[in-house]
């Protein structure tokens, strides 16, 4: 009971923070929603039980990555949206065709609904093993090493990409 | 007890949304932050999946979409900073040597 | 002893000389090039001697057949060797087509010693020769085909020989589209011949009919027969295909002479005779055989009558005594048009060669009012002509009385009714034929004083201008008449004291017709009818006397009557001199429409609107797809956008199908 209570809250934010993304016309507002959107996701990632995850949601991606768009939206000094001509093909094509994903998942999710069951909420803690952290951290340094490395070359990469793009040319 | 199909369906309805938000708005930058909107479901979806399953690879592979998607935003804004710079606007309709 | 006698050799030989003359003759010497020709020519006439001479004593003698170790064509149950058959039939007819055709080919190297083209010539030559060959020795109608076929394209070849003339052009032309009108129902009749009897090899196809009884009406053999007649109207010249034959003078004189006299147009009749297994079968063919060769006999021959042209009167003539021997096989006397088709190439050959050497004399001139006289100038020649017209009139002791003696016999028996066609054919015949004589060589001489012509190319350096032939076309002149005189002997019936041999010889090859059919019950008749068979050669010798005291009253005791006479019956005279219209009437009928649909349906809204319409919009159709697809690549990004949820959309929702319906 309190589990269903708790989930509709979080997700009501959810649905209400990414709506508000899409309606505002400034882009400040949008990130700040946004910002709203992922820490209601981090509790819902803590109702199932991912400490970890929640906690590196709202560090990294609430707390670096929304900041660097802040901080991007800041610096380019971007103004509220000015009303173009914009695509006709993307409301006609793309009007039908989110419709039509969002409906083909939904319907596809309850119609093997009882074949999936029900989540367990909580921790997912064995007995042996540690807390969640410490299993994460096992797979990822053990089972998942080499993903692990390549992602660190990829942020260096990225790093250099990122200096190297945005950095003002010597005139 | 919560069904999991509620999380799939959450997912897909902020994933649904972040694809609206990419076509529907002008700004780069937003259409930007919509990616991410839609990574964030995808990882949602992971994360009660391996719930369910009671594998913590999900967890993993949530972890790393979030490198990854910490590196794309990074050159992503980086790239939008230039293209401001010599197009001098953030609308993406403006963004258009390429059409005929 | 089944030694192998190379019966391919008999047409391989001039093949190879047309060949060599075709590929190499520009560089030869003229003298080469004529070396080259008469040694093929004279080597396949040896070859067809040897080959005559000992087939019968070859396993069980004639009819002698051998087929190469590969077969041309294995469709199914058809199939189709190249085969070569010697019978009598094509013995006799193999010895014609190359020594007719060697005298010939001798004769045209004087003839044609100053004309350009010189080894073009005799490669043409060489290769009629190989096409003639293949077509009488064949031993399945499809070969034989080849050779009907390719006859038709040395036709063209060498009647359009002076191509640069319009008429000449024209001539060769129209030869070949008659021809091939015939030859598209020869098709359609072997089409139905592989239908009936699965093959299209002589002894399988007789062999099936052996027993088969005479059709009482219009069945199938009828209809092959009459295919068959039509495909011999258009190569033998008969009505009403026969409109290419006169035309077809434009060509060289050993031109006229070889295809058009003595060879090709014979093929027709050869090509019943050997089709007599279906044609004795079929008795309502026969008649419709009958009546189109006595139709086109007197017909021809009127025309004949009133030409001035040498060559036309002689043209004419041939349409005429093809006529007589289409007849003949229409009374299922085979035989008679066989032996009647021999002489004929004897004495026409040499009457087309002489007039020939008549033309050459004159410098090229052929309107025979303008000659006369030439009985003292140039006497070799006269003599020869004078033979040949004594032959062709049907003066016994000549070829010419014994052949067609049998075919007028023959068709008396039949139905009366043609033999009074062909009664009075004959005396039209004698009657012109003499007219040429007289106005040829008797009277003065009424040459014009520009008498050369492009068509002969002679030099201008003699006194008068009138002078003997070289021997080298002398020569075969005199061969021929010796032919045209002795030649007969061969036929002479037994009512006139003879064996006729040649009837007797070719009774194995020649399916008689059968007794329960009308020309079955004729010939009957005719066996036992000696001493009317003799009254009746008195009455055709009477008719030839006739025609002969006519012309020289017309043509040399009153030369002027006939200006006086053609002046009287002015519209009569025009309609036979301008050959009846028939040419014009075809002209009317046929070409201009057919040319009219060519035109504005064929090419105006078939090839224009539909095929171009149909390649053009299928570009117009690609260029209008590219157009649309090209939005997809706008340079807009939002609309990239929108076409990649799209596409993922559409992706996942066919997972999702395919997921729930497994």
């Amino acid at each position: 009971m309190l589990h269903e209570i708790l989930f509709l809250f979080f997700a009501a934010i959810c649905v209400g923070g990414a709506i508000n993304l899409v309606l505002q016309r400034h882009p400040i507002n949008s990130a700040l929603s946004l910002v709203v959107v992922m820490v209601s996701l981090a509790a819902l990632y803590l109702l199932l039980g991912a400490e970890f995850v929640g906690a590196v949601q709202v560090i990294v991606y609430a707390g670096a990555i929304m900041v660097l768009f802040v901080f991007v939206i800041m610096l380019l000094n971007a103004g509220a949206e000015e009303q173009s001509q914009g695509s006709r093909i993307a409301l006609l094509i793309g009007g039908p065709g989110v419709a039509l994903l969002a409906g083909a998942i939904m319907w596809l999710v309850t119609h093997s609904d009882k074949t999936i069951g029900n989540v367990v909420v909580g921790s997912m803690v064995s007995t042996t093993g540690g807390d969640n952290t410490h299993q994460v951290a096992r797979l990822l340094f053990k089972d998942f090493l080499l993903p692990f490395e390549v992602t660190s070359i990829l942020i260096l990469i990225a790093i250099m990409g990122a200096v190297v793009l945005a950095s003002r040319k010597e005139s | 007890m919560v069904p999991l199909s509620w999380y799939l369906i959450l997912s897909a309805i902020l994933f649904c949304l972040g694809v609206s938000a990419f076509l529907l708005k002008r700004n780069i930058i937003t259409i930007f932050m919509s990616i991410e909107l839609m990574l964030n479901a995808v990882n949602l979806s992971f994360v009660a999946f391996a719930n369910h399953l009671g594998k913590l690879s999900g967890h993993v592979f949530v972890f790393f979409v979030m490198v990854v998607a910490a590196a794309e935003a990074a050159v992503g804004l980086a790239i939008i900073i230039a293209v401001f710079r010599t197009r001098e606007t953030l609308n993406v309709d403006r963004v258009n040597l390429l059409k005929l | 002893m089944t030694e192998d006698l190379r019966l391919w050799l008999i047409p391989l030989l001039p093949l190879i000389g047309a060949a060599v003359n075709g590929l190499f003759g520009r560089r030869f010497k003229n003298r080469v090039v004529s070396a080259v020709a008469l040694l093929f020519t004279a080597a396949s006439f040896a070859k067809a001697v040897q080959a005559v001479l000992l087939a019968p004593h070859i396993g069980t003698g004639l009819p002698y057949q051998r087929m190469l170790p590969f077969n041309w064509l294995d469709a199914g149950t058809l199939h189709v060797p190249f085969g070569f058959y010697l019978d009598q039939l094509s013995s006799i007819m193999v010895l014609v087509v190359t020594g007719v055709g060697f005298l010939i080919h001798i004769y045209a190297v004087g003839y044609m010693a100053h004309e350009g083209g010189y080894y073009r010539f005799f490669a043409y030559l060489n290769l009629f020769m190989f096409f003639m060959l293949t077509l009488v020795l064949a031993n399945n109608y499809l070969l034989m085909f080849v050779g009907w076929e390719g006859v038709g394209l040395a036709s063209y070849l060498l009647i359009g020989f002076y191509f640069n003339k319009d008429s000449a052009a024209n001539a060769g032309k129209k030869a070949f589209i008659v021809n091939r009108i015939g030859d598209f129902a020869f098709l359609l009749g072997m089409f139905l011949v592989i239908q009936k009897f699965g093959s299209l090899n002589f002894t399988a196809i007789f062999g099936l009919l052996k027993d088969v009884p005479a059709e009482a009406g219009w069945g199938l053999l009828t209809i092959i027969a009459l295919l068959f007649l039509f495909g011999a109207t258009g190569k033998s010249a008969q009505i009403p295909l026969y409109v290419w034959l006169p035309d077809a003078m434009e060509g060289p004189t050993p031109v006229s002479a070889l295809i058009h006299a003595a060879t090709m147009v014979t093929a027709g009749i050869y090509m019943i005779a050997r089709s007599s297994a279906i044609f004795s079968r079929a008795p309502h063919a026969l008649e419709v055989v009958a009546i189109i060769g006595g139709l086109t006999a007197i017909f021809a021959a009127t025309m004949g009558l009133a030409q001035n042209d040498i060559k036309r009167v002689l043209a004419y003539s041939t349409v005429s005594q093809l006529g007589y021997m289409v007849m003949a096989c229409g009374v299922a006397a085979y035989a008679a048009g066989i032996f009647h088709l021999m002489t004929h190439a004897f004495f026409k050959a040499l009457l087309f060669l002489g007039a020939g050497s008549v033309i050459h004399a004159v410098g090229g001139e052929q309107d025979m009012r303008h000659m006369g006289g030439l009985r003292t100038k140039i006497p070799v020649t006269f003599w020869v002509m004078t033979i040949a017209t004594f032959t062709i009139a049907g003066v016994p002791p000549l070829a010419g009385f014994f052949s067609k003696d049998e075919i007028l016999w023959q068709t008396w028996n039949n139905s009366p009714a043609l033999w009074v066609v062909g009664f009075i054919t004959a005396g039209l015949t004698s009657f012109y034929m003499f007219r040429l004589w007289f106005m040829t060589f008797f009277g003065e001489l009424r040459l014009k004083s520009h008498g050369h012509d492009s068509a002969h190319g002679h030099g201008s350096d003699h006194s008068d201008g009138v002078h003997e032939s070289p021997w080298i076309m002398l020569a075969p002149l005199v061969v021929l008449a010796v032919l045209s005189i002795f030649g007969g002997l061969v036929g002479i019936p037994e009512a006139l004291g003879g064996h006729n041999e040649i009837h007797h010889y070719l009774e194995p090859a020649i399916t008689a017709p059968l007794a329960e059919t009308r020309a079955g019950m004729a010939m009957e008749a005719a066996e036992h009818a000696g001493s009317t068979e003799l009254a009746f050669a008195g009455l055709s010798v009477a008719v030839a006397a006739l025609g002969f005291l006519m012309a020289w009253f017309f043509y040399y005791k009153r030369p002027e009557l006939p200006q006086k006479v053609t002046a009287k019956i002015n519209g009569l005279y025009l309609l036979v001199l301008n050959k009846y219209y028939v040419d014009e009437g075809y002209d009317r009928l046929l070409v201009k429409p057919l040319l009219w649909v060519s035109r504005h349906v064929l090419w105006l809204v078939v090839d224009q609107k539909l095929i171009d319409g149909a390649v053009n919009g299928a570009g117009g159709a690609s260029q209008a797809v590219g157009g649309q697809l090209r939005r997809m690549q706008s340079g807009n990004l939002r609309s990239y956008a929108a076409w990649v949820a799209a596409g993922a959309a559409a992706v996942v929702a066919f997972m999702i199908w395919r997921g729930v319906h497994q």
